[in-house]
């Protein structure tokens, strides 16, 4: 009661508030219509800005990519003729495309298996009994303030093949030095440091979120029949964190097939190398559409990157939830 | 007057009570995993190894920028030289930091405040308001999560040329004013956070629905407000790809101010990671000062999602 007495009086001009007193019956009746109305029209009141916006600024630009595909168009004249499926065909023949689809596998694959692998470690870690826990949790975070340009520049200077620290410590373990920058398996690996480096840690959090959540009685239970820590987090921990892992395993699918930042940086000219040695796909469309200026081409390559992308999601659902489950059942 | 502490009040009871329900879990920690007992010297050795991985390369980035460009060629240095004001003098000079550092604040704090704002207001109506079509439409929002919004980057620039707005700020934050995961974010939140009973109470009061939101929905989203609004600043900080190619070289926001150095100084090393280590400067401040919140944020998505 007290919330009305001291609500009202804020704002008296509000229609929908009921009348002081008993003023008449039909102010009474006009009033709970403007009410009636608030309570069925506000929610969408509420959501519209969200919806208008996004269909804007996220829904049109996609639709508006397939129909960009289907055309000829050029950054500077626009659209173009009509030409159907021709600027997927003409992708689908470039070898740059299959090169690019080829670097970005390696460099996700390279990426994402340790990333995952590790954070669950990293988590494990730091689900035990510590000492100062929020200290080692936000250490294990602070790569993930660092813009993924800086990251690029500073892992730039770490793998420089001349004089860069990686290779000289190659060097004095008596080992040779390691081409990063024109060696593609190199490049690759140099670059999907730099992701796992950003990545790791904020993977390992959400994993020790979820560790968290799994009910200590279960671990009761295995200490009881006898299950070591190591066996524990085999046997119950990580089947135990399927659908962590599989919402990890989506989110860095669909962003490690994006890549653009770490791979631009790696060298000056942008395109991924003097043979194009780590080109990604989203380094394709750039080059396709800002340097050939061919919109088109851009567009369709595009789309194809989001075909992948939704091939590759579900199936890393479907291997994903299969690994988990049979581990549970052991 | 006192009304708005006093319901603000009532819904911090409210979210507290929520996070009380939460909370054995949540604070629990590990530490009655069977034995409690303390972890040994391998573990903090283990944890050591990794702060070092992730510190070295920032450490390193201000090793080489406080040297000059021939340091690397001489050996590997320990220590830092003293440089870094000279190599700062050189970035200022040869791209437009202060600019870009403006740019980059104006940007992320617009897109912050503006995803907040309409998440909060979205995610209050399908968290508690009752109508036709919400369940349908929250399940769209959590697909559209999905859908990378990268892939829309030709004919955003289309649209963005056509109105004349490429190389402005607008043309960067336009796109960036909603998201999905925020409205996803504030739905999940306010379901826990806010009982129904609180809004229910305040309706038969005679506030109307835009009252409601305001004094009740809007308190009791404050926290997870605050961390939305976290996130949102640092991941529109460290864009790069859109910022790259809409805006012009002389008006950059950070990162593209960045690349735009190597560009310019490919050999000279120590100048462009003196350049990464002055760029990096501000979010490590951000991250000092509420780096508890990131990571507390990060854990109960997780949770959550």
């Amino acid at each position: 009661m007290a919330v009305t007495d001291r609500v009202k009086p804020r704002s008296p001009r509000r229609q929908s508030l009921p009348p002081e007193g008993t003023k008449g019956v039909r102010r009474l009746a006009f009033s709970q219509k403007v009410s009636k109305w608030d309570v069925k029209v506000s929610p969408y009141l509420y959501i519209s800005p969200f919806f208008i916006l996004f269909a804007l600024t996220g829904l049109f630009p996609l639709v508006y990519t397939a129909w960009v595909s289907l055309h000829s168009w050029n950054l500077i004249g626009g659209q173009g003729k009509f030409t159907g499926l021709e600027n997927y065909a003409f992708a689908v023949a470039q070898p740059y495309f299959w090169n690019a689809v080829g670097n970005t596998f390696s460099i996700f694959v390279l990426s994402s298996l340790p990333q995952v692998v590790i954070a669950l470690v990293v988590a494990a870690v730091l689900d035990a009994n510590l000492r100062a826990r929020t200290f080692w949790r936000m250490g294990v975070l602070v790569p993930f303030v660092v813009a993924p340009v800086a990251v690029g520049l500073i892992f730039n200077n770490l793998f420089a093949d001349q004089f860069g620290l990686i290779n000289e410590m190659l060097k004095a373990a008596g080992l040779d030095p390691v081409r990063w920058h024109s060696d593609s398996l190199a490049s690759h690996l140099a670059i999907a440091t730099m992701v796992n480096f950003r990545w790791t840690g904020y993977n390992a959090l959400i994993f020790l979120a979820a560790m968290q959540a799994i009910p200590r009685d279960v671990f009761e239970a295995a200490t009881i029949d006898g299950a070591g820590r190591l066996r524990q987090f085999f046997s119950v921990t990580v089947p135990m964190l399927r659908p962590t892992v599989i919402f990890v395993v989506i989110t860095s699918t669909i962003g490690g097939l994006q890549i653009f930042d770490e791979p631009r940086v790696f060298d000056q000219s942008g395109l991924g190398g003097a043979d194009r040695q780590w080109q990604t796909l989203t380094m394709y469309i750039w080059e396709l559409g800002w340097g050939q200026r061919n919109f088109g081409r851009a567009s369709a390559v595009a789309w194809l990157l989001f075909l992948i992308i939704v091939l590759i999601a579900l199936l890393n659902f479907l291997i994903t939830k299969r690994i988990a489950s049979q581990g549970g059942r052991k | 007057m006192s009304s708005i502490p006093m319901i603000e009040q009532t819904a911090g009871k409210a979210a507290a009570r929520a996070a009380a329900r939460r909370g054995p879990r949540a604070r629990r920690s590990g530490s009655g995993r069977g034995d409690a007992r303390r972890p040994g010297f391998l573990t903090y050795g283990f944890l050591v190894a990794v702060l070092l991985g992730s510190l070295f390369p920032l450490y390193w980035s201000f090793l080489v920028g406080s040297h000059d460009n021939t340091v690397l060629s001489r050996g590997i240095p320990l220590l830092p030289g003293g440089n870094f004001l000279a190599n700062a003098a050189k970035v200022f000079d040869s791209i437009p930091f202060w600019k870009a550092m403006g740019n980059s604040l104006i940007v992320s704090c617009v897109t912050a405040a503006s995803v907040v704002v309409f998440s909060t207001l979205a995610g209050f109506a399908f968290a508690k308001l009752r109508f036709r079509g919400s369940k349908g439409l929250l399940v769209f929002v959590i697909a559209t999560m999905a859908v990378p919004t990268q892939l829309g980057v030709v004919p955003l620039f289309i649209v963005m040329s056509k109105l004349g707005w490429t190389g402005s700020l607008w043309a960067v934050i336009i796109p960036g004013v909603v998201t999905a995961f925020g409205v996803f974010w504030m739905t999940q939140y306010l379901r826990d956070a806010l009982p129904d009973e609180l809004i229910e109470a305040v309706r038969m009061d005679g506030a109307s629905m835009i009252q409601a939101f305001w004094y009740i929905g809007f308190p009791a989203a404050r926290p997870a407000a605050a961390m939305l609004a976290l996130f949102t600043f640092v991941a529109t900080w460290t864009n790069f790809f859109w910022p790259f190619i809409v805006l012009d070289p002389s008006n950059p926001t950070l990162p593209v101010a960045l690349q735009l150095l190597q560009a310019a100084h490919f050999v000279d090393y120590s100048v462009v990671l003196a350049g990464a280590v002055l760029a990096t400067i501000p979010l490590l401040l951000l991250f000092v000062v509420a780096g508890r919140q990131l990571v507390s944020g990060i854990m109960q998505g997780a949770v959550k999602g």
